[in-house]
């Protein structure tokens, strides 16, 4: 019944998504004006009717109803409850339904909320939404059915992928999703002022609490599918540039700008076209990197199925929602009026260069990630991996590094190196002091030497802004910028001391056998069986201390899940401030060793410590905004009110 | 009608550049690709047209039975590649993939030597049916021929 009734939900809510896309593209002529007032509801129960059906599919899972086709290929009665509820969404046809429903929940949201923009715009706005909803209801409902019934129903299901079986499952694919997916406001708002050619101060108002939104789950997603990968995989590693996680940073990039952009554009007016056009680009991003995930034409732990139909269908909407929205921006562009002038060295200036080497950036990792694809197509057979994406990306992200310490002490408009000069002299020579004194100390590579001497300058230079202010009255979005930027300069600390520091021990032990790697002296005590719910595994007990201090006891595994089976080594970290030992169990030999894999990290929970404070960042800003937009607001009715009391 | 047309200049200006930036930024990906990429061969490519040693790719095939052994420090092993055609002795140090076994197939990244010995660096293993290495489906399906030739 519950499979039924979410099929049911799913199917009302594309059809709600067809009426509020003919209802909404209606009352923008002049003869069916009387539609518009049934867009913005619509739009609330379209939302609700998706999370209806997503949360049956959650029903479903956990019940475990293995007469429901996609719940008996994904789980497995035995497992633990939170994987069969997170279970949901680890599987393509789950993971759409959850993309479709935080599409229909954000256009639900901007319908019940949004009120300043012009009617016209929200309604273009609410049509375009709708309008990309339905290609993917489309595509759910016709290619990937997630209620399909199976009959008759197997007596056992097939299991989760055990890399899958994590808590990391809970909380990463959704907070991505909600990322990617918010995106599509974006989106929506670009193509809404297109059609109403309403670019402006308000737009970018407007728009930018969404883009934020969408940009602090995407960051949180990323960081949590980082640290995911490193303590999943057993490889020790954080970034692998797989395709998969090139298809999560090209949006951030994207919306990166897009944040940057609108900000010059609700402040002073400029950068109109630029700031439309990343709109549509961020969110194409996003679908691109659906399309490269979710296509199976490529292969990773992320591609649930290979099904060219699949793919197909995908790449087709792709086109249609890609092409439509450059298209309508080719014809509209032209006719988006000029913006507000200003001087090269100014804060505008600042962030169009940040802009420019953001969108390289973006130019740089889009193209190492299809030309394999391509190389393929012409049958060559071709992987691009970090002697690739390193340095490339590292040519554009350093002169933007070196403008992000600049850009925030210019003042808008126009100013003049010369002022802010004195005021940089502390970091350019922390900077320098710190990259001579690396160089001459140590042997690493070129990346981290720039990385780490870069990281602590523009630590320094990313609290300058507060400089001379009082710190009660310095407004909250202000307070966000500094966050986010001292949070990119922690993250790269980390990304540099990881690469230049980390030390790797590989050795066969026998029990007793104490092995050391950096700092750290870790006995191997033993290795016993142990028994979780759905897996067993052989586990070693390591006795860790660090410089000679009091031992703690770190236990690796190496785990055989028995539903699908499969093997996997959970390792074992133990965190210390200024670093993580990472330990994994190999296989034993013949003559009675262990083969144990030993890292010491130093510093490398900042990548992810910077990450989170970037999404803090970004989280005081939009509190800030949001905050401001509503007294102004306040302040306006309030106006409006007296004004009226006088004029009777 | 001064200040418009200085407008016009303007936004000229900044299109030209970030148009600069970008065409940049595709012509390095292009020389950083061509000089990069790294290849995937199997054992008789990689003998025939034997790519420079300082130079990553990927070596796929299937590991010879009875070849695979540990050397004495316990975590260097040495094992054949074959495809039917030619054999390539790889060496990795590290612990293997779960799945990796003599007779299935693998997709080793490293460098050819010039002794004629692969280096691995990292080793990709058939992790479980829905996660197999793009290049090594093609290969086991071909392999499977080889093998049915073989026998016969």
């Amino acid at each position: 019944m519950i499979a039924e009734f979410g099929l049911a939900a799913l199917w009302l809510a594309a059809a709600l998504a067809g009426l509020q896309l003919l209802a909404g593209s209606l009352a923008l002529t002049s003869r069916g004006e009387q539609m518009g007032g049934i867009v913005r509801p619509v739009a609330i129960v379209q939302g609700l009717l998706a999370l209806t059906a997503f949360a049956s599919l959650i029903a479903l899972f956990c019940r475990t109803d293995l007469s429901v086709r996609l719940v008996a290929l994904n789980s497995h009665s035995l497992k633990p409850f939170i994987y069969k509820l997170a279970g949901t969404w680890g599987n393509h046809e789950g993971s759409m339904l959850l993309w479709v429903t935080v599409m229909g929940l954000a256009g639900g949201v901007v319908a019940l909320v949004e009120r300043r923009l012009p009617e016209r715009t929200m309604l273009a706005t609410l049509a375009g939404q709708a309008f990309v909803s339905l290609g993917f209801y489309a595509f759910l409902l016709f290619s990937s059915n997630p209620f399909e019934r199976l009959n008759p129903a197997p007596p056992e299901g097939q299991g989760l992928n055990p890399l899958l079986q994590d808590m990391g499952l809970a909380f990463h694919p959704p907070t991505l999703y909600l990322g990617y997916v918010g995106l599509s406001v974006a989106f929506s708002f670009a193509i809404g002022a297109l059609i109403t050619r309403e670019v402006g101060p308000a737009f970018a108002r407007a728009m930018r609490p969404w883009v934020l939104g969408a940009w602090i789950f995407l960051t949180l997603g990323i960081a949590a599918g980082s640290y995911w990968a490193y303590y999943e995989l057993g490889w020790g590693g954080w970034w692998f540039w797989d395709p998969v996680e090139n298809a999560s940073l090209m949006p951030w990039l994207a919306a990166t700008a897009l944040l940057h952009s609108a900000s010059v554009l609700a402040a002073r007016n400029a950068l109109r076209a630029w700031t439309v056009m990343l709109g549509v680009v961020a969110f194409s991003m996003s679908m691109v990197g659906t399309f490269l995930v979710r296509s199976g034409i490529l292969t990773s732990v992320h591609a649930f199925a290979v099904d060219p139909e699949r793919g197909t269908f995908i790449l087709a909407l792709l086109a249609i929602n890609i092409g439509g929205a450059l298209a309508l921006f080719g014809l509209r562009a032209a006719s988006v009026t000029e913006g507000a002038r200003f001087a090269l060295v100014s804060r505008e200036g600042a962030l169009v260069f940040n802009n420019v080497m953001l969108s390289a950036t973006l130019g740089i990792v889009l193209f190492g990630t299809l030309y394999p694809l391509m190389a393929e197509a012409l049958g060559a057979k071709v992987s691009v991996g970090p002697p690739y994406f390193n340095p490339m990306t590292a040519l554009f992200v350093v002169p933007m590094l070196l403008v992000m310490a600049v850009g925030p002490l210019l003042r808008w408009r126009r100013d003049a190196f010369a002022r802010v000069r004195s005021a940089l002299l502390v970091p350019a020579g922390l900077t320098l002091g710190v990259g001579i004194a690396v160089a001459v100390s140590a042997p690493i590579g070129v990346l981290p030497l720039l990385g780490l001497a870069l990281a602590v300058g523009l630590a320094v230079a990313s609290l300058l802004p507060l400089r001379g202010r009082s710190l009660r009255r310095t407004p909250l979005s202000t307070w966000g910028m500094v966050v986010a930027h001292l949070g990119v300069a922690v993250a790269l600390f980390g990304m540099a001391s990881e690469s230049a520091f980390s030390i790797e021990k590989l050795v066969a032990a026998r029990v007793g056998e104490t092995t050391r790697v950096g700092s750290w002296e870790v006995t191997l005590a033993g290795v016993h069986p142990v028994a979780g719910p759905n897996w067993t595994a052989l586990e070693a007990d390591m006795r860790a201390s660090y410089a000679g201090g009091a031992p703690a006891s770190i236990h690796p595994q190496a785990r055989s899940f028995w539903a699908p089976p499969q093997q996997t080594s959970e390792s074992a970290l133990l965190t210390r401030w200024n670093g993580q030992l990472y330990a994994v169990l190999g296989e034993a030999a013949e003559d009675g060793r262990w083969q144990l894999r030993l890292w010491w990290k130093p510093f490398v929970t900042l990548i992810w410590l910077g990450g989170l404070m970037v999404a803090l960042g970004g989280l005081l800003a939009l509190v800030g905004h949001v905050a401001s937009d509503l007294r102004r607001h306040v302040a306006r009715a309030k106006i409006a009110y007296r004004r009226q009391r006088q004029g009777r | 009608m001064n200040t418009s047309l200085k407008a016009k200049h303007q936004r000229l200006i900044l299109v030209v550049i970030a148009l600069a930036a970008l065409i940049g930024a595709a012509l390095l990906a292009i020389w950083g690709l061509r000089s990069q990429a790294s290849y995937f061969y199997v054992p008789s490519e990689i003998l025939s047209a034997r790519p420079d040693p300082d130079r990553g790719v990927r070596l796929g095939g299937m590991v010879e039975t009875g070849s695979l052994r540990t050397e004495p420090d316990g975590v260097t092993i040495a094992f054949v590649v074959g495809d039917g055609k030619a054999q390539v002795p790889v060496r990795f140090r590290g612990i293997v993939p779960s799945l990796f076994t003599e007779g299935s197939g693998v997709v080793a990244e490293g460098r050819m030597q010039e002794d004629g010995t692969f280096v691995a660096d990292n080793l990709l293993a058939k992790h479980d049916e829905r996660y197999v290495p793009r290049e090594m489906k093609d290969m086991t399906a071909a392999q499977a021929q080889q093998v049915v030739a073989e026998t016969k």
